[in-house]
């Protein structure tokens, strides 16, 4: 249905030109869904725009041919590929809100499409509409069509878009990344939903992720793209089992997946020994009924209702939930930049709670709870370069000057695998796995004894948050820290955490060590996130190790 | 695509290779900032090189035409149109820059601090604001002048109050959403004070678009200086300023001495169009995302 053939995508930039896709070729068949998954610039979103025509200014189609349904997309005129886009073709964007018009309901958005390629008339557009609207499973679609963007949820707003890339009965849907940001059960909601309506409809789909377990779990083949080309392709279960290409096997061991320990998921050359890891039995923060209450326009919001954990020293705990469960502001509040309505936060047995955010920055305790944020690049000041950002808080909470501060930075700087030339970058000269490696050096700049972690590694690449993670793992061995790590995925959460706390709607619904409740959850809550999370087809190295390790234990 | 595939190693530009970097991509920054140097070199050396005094008068050579001893012709008193438009550039220049620089740092303070901390400060700063801007600018630099007193200080503090509030209202934006920005929080974390936070973290991260804003409203407070003085507020005769020497040879226009007013005003257009290119140049140069 799909042949590619030699195809090139180049950009002209200030440095020359750069090339983006280097000659790949893949065959679609009918019915069929490809995923193509690869890390951040190897080419897979710029495939997918120059199939469609949608190339920025500056990229062009440099060689080969890419045949649909025999027209050459690669040489159609700009008036042919209109009326393919939408109708022949369909596509959904990664950030689904990006995707909307912000001020139109969305019913007259999806009228607009379905009017301009003549699938309905003024009379009954507003039918149609609906119609498309319940297609994609949206209750109450008679209400909704008279929705703005802003009052829907994320799910719900992809919803909408893939209604609009549906609305023209489309032989082919490329989906890119469609699911990131969305919540990891609304990310199988949605994909189901993809998944469920392509089959229905006989459609074929390209779906482009840099997840590896997604794309096993909803695609029959995969191709695996590494900067420009394409390196293997396959059935996902055979690429897992018995990955050809060095590059694929990295991949394969970096995703997390039930049964792989935090080594497992770097390559087996890096692969020492994991520090021993035994949690003390002292206390080191106790949180004791603690609320939050925002005032609201329609009456106050209570974003943490009370909840009540404790973390012991050297512990690592995982605190786990969907976006608006209070995690954030749970984190935000231990970390002392925010402050709590009621409630205790015992550091040490003493109660840190009382002192308000604005005069902790000047408490002794500032430098012993730390924090690395979810977003590397945005917390990194732009006008600082790596050296600067380290510095900052030794420069503010310790004496440390001169000759010694400038060793203290580039020890930081080893320790957390930064290599020192790049100290002098500035942040947007740093990759997004250097920027993590800043953000962490910075946080543990003044050995600090409770590191809370916002899903660090939610902006990374695989192979990154392999490495990422464990190096982790190493600095709490190294420097004896607590860990609080705040995540919604599971997966991640059980590689690295002894102990895990629940939360939903502001209440904790079940905590306790991570395997059992990994293992034997409790509440259904718990049952509907695992049951959420991806899960890889099982690799050769993983269950070999698995059998190891359990005949070991 | 770009990321780690650089040479390590490799130190960023320094500040006159980034310059330079800057000049060399865009010709009309390059064309700007040459322009601006013509202007600095007046100001600063316009008096000692001028062919005559540009207070002499001489009733024998009123109204001369353009001719090789004076290339811009003679004034209806016999001055050299030539020497009084290079010199006036040192007050004209002096004017903008003070106004500039006094709008900016109060302009700067006022909305960074509106900005951060929000609340009824920014509500009253905002309604304060909005106050000024609701008169007609010149017809407020006009009141404000004739009130204090026909002086060049009361030019400078004129032009300057009506330029606060697009200082004030710029800033205020970009740091309003950097306030909760991560590095910001992280900021806080590494245990910096508000104010410190306010200053160091976020505030030069306003400056890019403030420097548009600068160059921008240099062109506009020379016009402003040139206005008053046009008017007859502000700078006296015989002093030599671009403002009044337009007025004074806008008299002579329909005689068909056109040299009089024409020169000036010429040199007060390039002054404002110089400014005005100046400021993506000036932009780039702060933007340290543009040093890669």
């Amino acid at each position: 249905m799909l042949a590619i053939k030699d195809f090139a995508v180049s950009f002209r930039t200030r440095r020359g030109e750069v090339q983006a896709v280097r000659g790949i070729s893949l065959d679609l068949a009918e019915g069929e869904t490809l995923g193509i998954v690869g890390e951040s610039g190897s080419g897979k979103s710029v495939t997918s725009y120059a199939l469609m025509r949608i190339l920025d200014a500056g990229g062009r189609i440099k060689a080969g041919s890419a045949v649909f349904e025999g027209r050459d997309l690669a040489q159609a005129a700009e008036r042919d590929m209109q009326g393919i886009r939408g109708r022949e073709i369909s596509m959904i964007f990664q950030n689904p809100r990006a995707a909307l018009n912000p001020i139109r309901k969305v019913g007259h958005q999806l009228e607009d499409v379905l009017r301009r390629h003549g699938r309905a008339t003024r009379a009954n557009a507003r039918a149609k509409a609906i119609e498309a609207l319940e297609a994609v499973r949206i209750r109450d679609a008679e209400a909704r069509y008279d929705a703005y963007p802003f009052e829907l949820s994320g799910g719900m707003c992809q919803r909408i878009v893939f209604a609009i890339a549906l609305a023209c009965g489309p032989r082919l849907l490329i989906a890119d990344e469609p699911t990131t940001g969305l919540d990891i059960t609304t990310q199988k909601a949605v994909m189901d939903l993809v998944r469920d309506l392509t089959r229905e409809r006989g459609m074929s789909s390209i779906l482009i992720t840099h997840d590896l377990g997604l794309a096993a779990e909803y695609c029959d083949r995969l191709a695996v793209m590494k900067d420009g080309q394409i390196v293997e392709t396959g059935p996902a279960a055979q690429l897992f089992a018995d990955p050809q290409h060095p590059y694929t096997q990295k991949l394969v061991d970096a995703t997390p997946r039930p049964g792989a320990g935090l080594r497992d998921l770097l390559p087996i050359e890096a692969r020492t020994p994991l520090p021993d890891h035994a949690p003390g039995d002292r206390a080191l923060v106790q949180v004791r009924d603690l609320v939050k209450t925002y005032p609201g326009k329609s009456g106050p919001v209570h974003a943490v209702k009370g909840i009540s954990f404790t973390i012991r020293e050297g512990q690592s705990v995982g605190l786990v939930g969907e976006s608006g469960c209070g995690k954030s502001t749970t984190s935000s509040m231990l970390v002392r930049l925010l402050d709590r309505t009621s409630g205790d936060i015992l550091f040490e047995g003493h109660d840190i709670a009382d002192i308000t955010a604005d005069r902790f920055v000047r408490d002794k305790r500032r430098s012993q709870i730390q924090m690395v944020f979810q977003d590397a690049t945005d917390s990194l000041n732009p006008r600082h370069s790596a050296r600067q950002t380290i510095a900052d808080p030794i420069l503010r909470m310790s004496d440390l000057r001169g000759p010694a501060l400038s060793a203290r930075i580039e020890e930081l700087a080893t320790l957390c695998g930064l290599p020192l030339p790049l100290l002098d970058r500035f942040p947007h000269q740093l990759s997004g796995g250097q920027k993590a490696r800043v953000g962490i050096a910075r946080a543990i700049a003044l050995d600090p004894k409770f590191l809370i972690l916002d899903e660090p590694t939610a902006a990374l690449d695989v192979s990154i948050q392999a490495v990422v993670l464990n190096l982790l793992a190493d600095l709490r061995a190294r420097l004896g820290m607590t860990y609080l790590f705040v995540s919604h995925d599971l997966n991640v959460v059980r590689l690295l955490c002894d102990h895990v706390v629940v939360m939903q709607g502001g209440e904790i619904v079940e905590q306790g060590p991570a395997a059992q409740v990994m293992d034997t959850p409790s509440h259904p809550y718990t049952r509907t996130l695992l049951a959420a999370a991806p899960k890889p087809p099982t690799t050769r190295t993983g269950t070999a190790k698995t059998a190891a390790k359990s005949a070991a234990e | 695509m770009t990321e780690a595939t650089e040479i390590p190693g490799r130190k960023p530009d320094g500040a006159l290779a980034h310059l330079l970097h800057v000049l060399r991509e865009n010709p009309v920054t390059m064309l700007s900032f040459g322009m601006f140097a013509f202007f600095l070199l007046q100001a600063l050396f316009g008096a000692l090189l001028v062919p005559h005094d540009p207070l002499a008068t001489n009733a024998a050579m009123a109204l001369q035409p353009p001719n090789w001893s004076h290339w811009f012709g003679t004034d209806s008193l016999g001055r050299d149109v030539f020497s009084r438009v290079v010199v006036a550039t040192r007050l004209d220049l002096t004017i903008s820059v003070l106004a500039v620089a006094i709008s900016f740092v109060i302009g700067s303070v006022l909305g960074a601090v509106a900005g951060y901390w929000g609340g009824w400060i920014d509500a009253g700063l905002n309604r304060v604001l909005d106050t000024i801007m609701a008169f007609p600018l010149f017809v407020l630099a006009m009141g404000i002048v004739a009130a204090l007193g026909n002086t060049i200080e009361n030019i400078i503090y004129a032009t300057a109050l009506i330029n606060i509030p697009f200082y004030a209202r710029l800033v205020r934006a970009e740091v309003n959403i950097r306030r909760e920005a991560g590095f910001a929080l992280a900021a806080r974390l590494s245990g910096n004070s508000h104010f410190r936070t306010l200053a160091f973290h976020i505030f030069p991260n306003a400056l890019p678009p403030m420097m548009v804003q600068v160059s921008l409203n240099m062109g506009w407070a020379i016009l402003n200086a040139a206005g008053l003085s046009f008017i007859g507020l502000g700078v006296r005769p015989p002093t030599p300023e671009w403002g009044i020497m337009v007025a004074e040879g806008a008299n002579y226009i329909i005689s068909g001495h056109w040299w009089v007013a024409l020169f000036p005003g010429l040199w007060l257009m390039l002054a404002v169009f110089t400014f005005n290119l100046m400021g993506d140049g000036l932009r780039d140069i702060v933007d340290p995302r543009r040093r890669t």
